[in-house]
């Protein structure tokens, strides 16, 4: 049994900030008995319920595992400071927004971390939970660990706090991990929790790092790192759903009575990317391509609607108009639900004409306020370094189309801080912005046109290839954005219709100290939440210096610093601390891709043009699936 | 090119007969705002497939009219609402889809056709049932007192006009204590307000005449503090249990819906 911790939630609740997203109780959401299932799953996204609740990742699993017979999910979420103060005062543990059971009273936990930020909101709920901070000092009695999502594929920094990771595709990791823990518990539970690690270990499902040692060289570099008993694997790989038209979550979306940050119905439309662009962990982890069928999107859609009565539907992937059958789709969805007051969204656009003629099908009745493209890099080096094949004659070309057609705002993304980055390269960014004002209002005939450029600072990320690029010092990065922010505001003829929206480079140090850490960063995380740090992904919240002295303090006798972690370029022979986590891509094909980006080389897609080895489907046994067809094509190679 | 121009307005289905709804909200949901209601509404409107009429122009909306929202975390049992539909619905058939679609704790209590004017103007006053734990109900008799027998009860809240004096007492038409059942009645969808079953507890029932700005159960309770210096030790269980028109000089509520469902009866349809 597991009672449920509302009456004294109940009382606190009155003197919190929107209270509601603390009481559940959304359409669609599951209850099972505690008492009718073996095994249970507490899922968090470690963020505010706002955040979290829309959650893709967290939903699919939710109702994945809801849908044995033989386990319960419930959700828990990252409680904000006025409730986490109350509830340390009345002895309130961290729950579960479905029937308020203490989170410590399951068999696992479950942590989907789209993001290193919510490393600190990690270490509160098991505070709160009761959960011992350590995995080495949690009992039979306490649950199992789980980190998943994009940031899982360097676990390393959470190593200490986490009792597995789950690499890649989560719908068949969760249920095979149910199935080792029901087997387990089945067996009344023989060794107790070091032989359920042990055989998680041993499984290859997950990663253990408990289970692997790590060796330091005498300058702080990683010797080696191998594991413990012989029955344990050196690589763990990630996972590979195939065939997305079998795995059609969520079916019935929760409905959040709370406001949050996207209130629509989202349908993965595919998974994967082979663009290649070379910054971006998720279309390098996430390989191959395998797209959900046109009439499987449509199925999932009207299914999806009279589940929750959502008002839009947004067709999601890294880059939704890249669908084989993204035209049909599109007019089909517009055909069918344009008369229902129901409206569609494409949230990912290239660079591309054809987006344009994209969104126009989506917005025919409604209002066309902004279109949103990402040239990433401002000069046409740039975008070669970084694999954007997009021109600037491309851009103009289709923010042309776009005011053409009415669009009023054109919103354009680039980063900053990338390899090989001048401040010449990033000052192109106002002359591209101002050609295109100029040229929307030629296009359009009025002066009631507006881009905004918007700016986020780059952070290299492991199984990329950047994964050796030294990180920008944020110093350069907020002299590169204050020089490129005069340009813009210095021309009077187009300063009023360029919007600008950068963040300082400060947060992105931290994100890139999560990133490529190694276990050794633990330690500077456990500080800095003990400091109070919470919440890092919001600015009102993120506090740089605390986070600088914890890493001094933390550090102090290594011989490593926040620096090495982020500012240093690492060499072809030198051990990473993801390496021994298989993403399927050959390193020394993205060796071969980081000195390509050096020497603004590009690479085409795999989808259209021969295969370029980057191995992972080789390694993983995966093909490329794609349309346009009612069946998929399975593209041999 | 550039212009784009709304729907055409020969495109618009009017509104061709409208329901006026009775809606509570119980246990753990009376923590939704009137925001996070309107949207759960609105959604469990298409769910249930309820005939909506809608705006014309750009961006249509539904047609929805809400009156006087309880305050978030307040429980009700009497909050209300009027929507126009396109088609002729049956008023118990939409009861039931409707509050299947919603989600527990937000529960469909009445629907009836509109067949009268001035709605709004017959929810004159509201009676609120303030439920108070861990108090002495012979000093919460004696500050209930204390408020009757004041010619004001001035309070100070912040509303959206900025920081404004309303007087309590103008509009407290009736205020008595009785004893408290322990049953949690603004909680029976969910744990039964267990942690509320605790001796000293009473409540204290008012009937506030709905006024602008709106005197708010919490605003009664601010006055007894400054009347009579009465403070709840713990936050107060507040549940509106009825809203309607005044009768019997102020004493009594009545229900809201009866104008309409007396002039559907006695006319010939």
């Amino acid at each position: 049994m597991s009672a449920s911790v509302y009456p004294d939630l109940e009382r606190v609740l009155p003197l919190v900030q929107k209270p509601i997203q603390y009481v559940g109780g959304e359409v669609n959401a599951v209850s099972k008995e505690w008492d009718s299932v073996n095994v249970r799953w507490a899922l968090m996204y470690p963020d505010a319920y706002e955040v979290g609740a829309p959650n893709q990742g967290v939903a699919i699993l939710y109702e994945v595992l809801n849908g044995r017979a033989d386990a319960l999910a419930e959700r828990t979420y990252a409680v904000w400071p006025d409730l986490e103060a109350l509830m340390r005062e009345h002895g309130i543990p961290q729950f579960t927004v479905d029937s308020h059971r203490a989170v410590g009273d399951f068999d696992l936990l479950g942590i989907s971390f789209a993001t290193e930020l919510g490393y600190t909101n990690m270490l509160t709920a098991l505070d709160l939970a009761g959960i011992p901070l350590h995995s080495r000092d949690r009992g039979d009695d306490d649950p199992i660990v789980v980190a998943g999502g994009h940031a899982a594929f360097n676990p390393e920094p959470v190593a200490d706090f986490i009792d597995a990771a789950v690499l890649g595709d989560g719908e068949q990791a969760v249920l095979a991990i149910t199935d080792i823990v029901a087997e387990f518990k089945a067996a009344g539970s023989p060794g107790g929790r070091a032989e359920l690690i042990h055989r998680l270990a041993a499984s290859g499902v997950v990663y253990v790092p408990s289970r692997y040692d790590v060796e330091y060289l005498p300058d702080g570099r990683i010797r080696r790192v191998k594991p413990i008993d012989a029955d344990v694997p050196w690589r763990v790989a990630k996972h590979t759903v195939m065939d997305l038209d079998d795995w059609d979550y969520p079916r019935a979306p929760l409905v959040p009575l709370a406001e949050t940050v996207h209130e629509r119905m989202s349908v993965e439309i595919f998974r994967g990317c082979t663009r290649g662009c070379r910054f971006c962990q998720a279309g390098m982890i996430t390989r191959p391509v395998r797209e959900r069928s046109q009439a499987g999107i449509e199925k999932m859609v009207a299914r999806g609607l009279s589940a929750t009565g959502f008002e839009e539907v947004g067709l999601l992937s890294l880059s939704s108009a890249d669908h084989s059958e993204i035209a049909p789709l599109t007019k089909s969805l517009a055909d069918c639900y344009s008369s229902s007051q129901t409206s569609l969204s494409l949230p990912s656009t290239r660079v591309d004409a054809f987006n344009v003629d994209l969104a126009n099908e989506l917005s025919r009745n409604g209002r066309r306020s902004g279109l949103t493209f990402a040239p990433e890099g401002g000069s046409e080096r740039m975008r070669k370094v970084i694999n954007k094949m997009v021109t600037e004659e491309d851009l103009i070309k289709t923010v042309s189309t776009a005011y053409a057609a009415g669009w009023r705002n054109v919103k354009l993304y680039f980063m900053c801080g990338l390899p090989t980055e001048t401040d010449e390269d990033v000052l192109q960014i106002a002359r591209l912005a101002k050609e295109v004002i100029r040229v929307g209002r030629e296009v359009s005939g009025t002066r009631d046109i507006r881009c905004t450029v918007s700016i986020g600072g780059f952070v290299p990320k492991p199984h990329t290839p950047f994964q050796w690029a030294a990180q920008c010092d944020h110093e350069t990065t907020d002299a590169r954005l204050a020089k490129l922010r005069d340009a813009v505001r210095s021309d009077k003829q187009f300063a009023k219709a360029i919007g600008f929206r950068y963040h300082d480079g400060k947060p992105g140090i931290v994100e890139g100290l999560l990133s490529r850490g190694d276990r050794r960063v633990g330690a500077v995380i456990e500080r800095v939440w003990r400091e109070g740090a919470r919440f890092d992904g919001w600015s009102e919240h993120f506090s740089f210096d605390a986070w600088m002295s914890a890493a001094e303090i933390a550090l102090a006798d290594q011989p490593v610093d926040v620096d090495w972690f982020t500012t240093r370029e690492r060499d072809h022979a030198e051990v990473l601390p993801w390496d021994h986590l298989d993403s399927g891509l050959d390193r020394e094909w993205l060796w071969a891709d980081w000195q390509d980006a050096l020497e603004q080389v590009e690479v085409e897609d795999c989808r259209w043009t021969p295969c370029f080895d980057c191995g992972v489907c080789d390694q993983m046994g995966t093909q490329i699936q794609i349309g346009p067809t009612t069946t998929f094509v399975e593209i041999d190679r | 090119m550039a212009k784009r121009v709304p729907p055409r307005v020969a495109d618009h289905v009017p509104a061709i007969q409208r329901l006026r709804i009775r809606y509570a909200k119980r246990g753990r949901l009376r923590f939704t705002s009137h925001r996070d209601f309107q949207r759960a509404l609105e959604r469990a409107l298409r769910r249930a497939e309820v005939p909506m009429a809608f705006s014309a122009g750009f961006s249509p909306h539904p047609r929805i009219s809400y009156a006087n929202a309880a305050p978030t975390g307040v429980a009700s049992e009497a909050e209300y609402f009027e929507i126009g539909v396109v088609r002729h619905c049956d008023p118990l058939m939409v009861k039931q889809q409707l509050d299947a679609a919603l989600p527990p704790g937000l529960d469909i209590v009445d629907v009836v056709e509109a067949a009268t004017p001035d709605f709004a103007a017959r929810l004159e006053a509201s009676r609120w049932s303030i439920r108070l734990d861990q108090v002495d109900a012979s000093e919460l008799a004696a500050a209930v007192t204390a408020i009757m027998a004041a010619d004001e009860a001035p309070v100070e809240r912040m509303t959206k006009g900025g920081q404004r004096t309303i007087d309590v007492r103008a509009a407290l038409l009736a205020a008595y204590v009785t004893a408290g059942t322990g049953d949690g009645s603004a909680d029976s969808t969910h744990s039964a307000g267990a942690g509320m079953e605790q001796t000293g507890c009473v409540i204290l029932n008012v009937v506030v005449r709905q006024v602008t700005p709106t005197v708010r159960p919490h605003d009664v309770l601010a006055a007894l503090r400054s009347v009579a210096g009465f403070v709840p030790p713990v936050p107060a269980l507040v549940t509106r249990e009825q809203q309607g028109p005044l009768a019997a000089e102020g004493l009594v509520i009545e229900d809201p819906l009866a104008a309409d469902r007396d002039r559907l009866a006695s006319s010939p349809t």
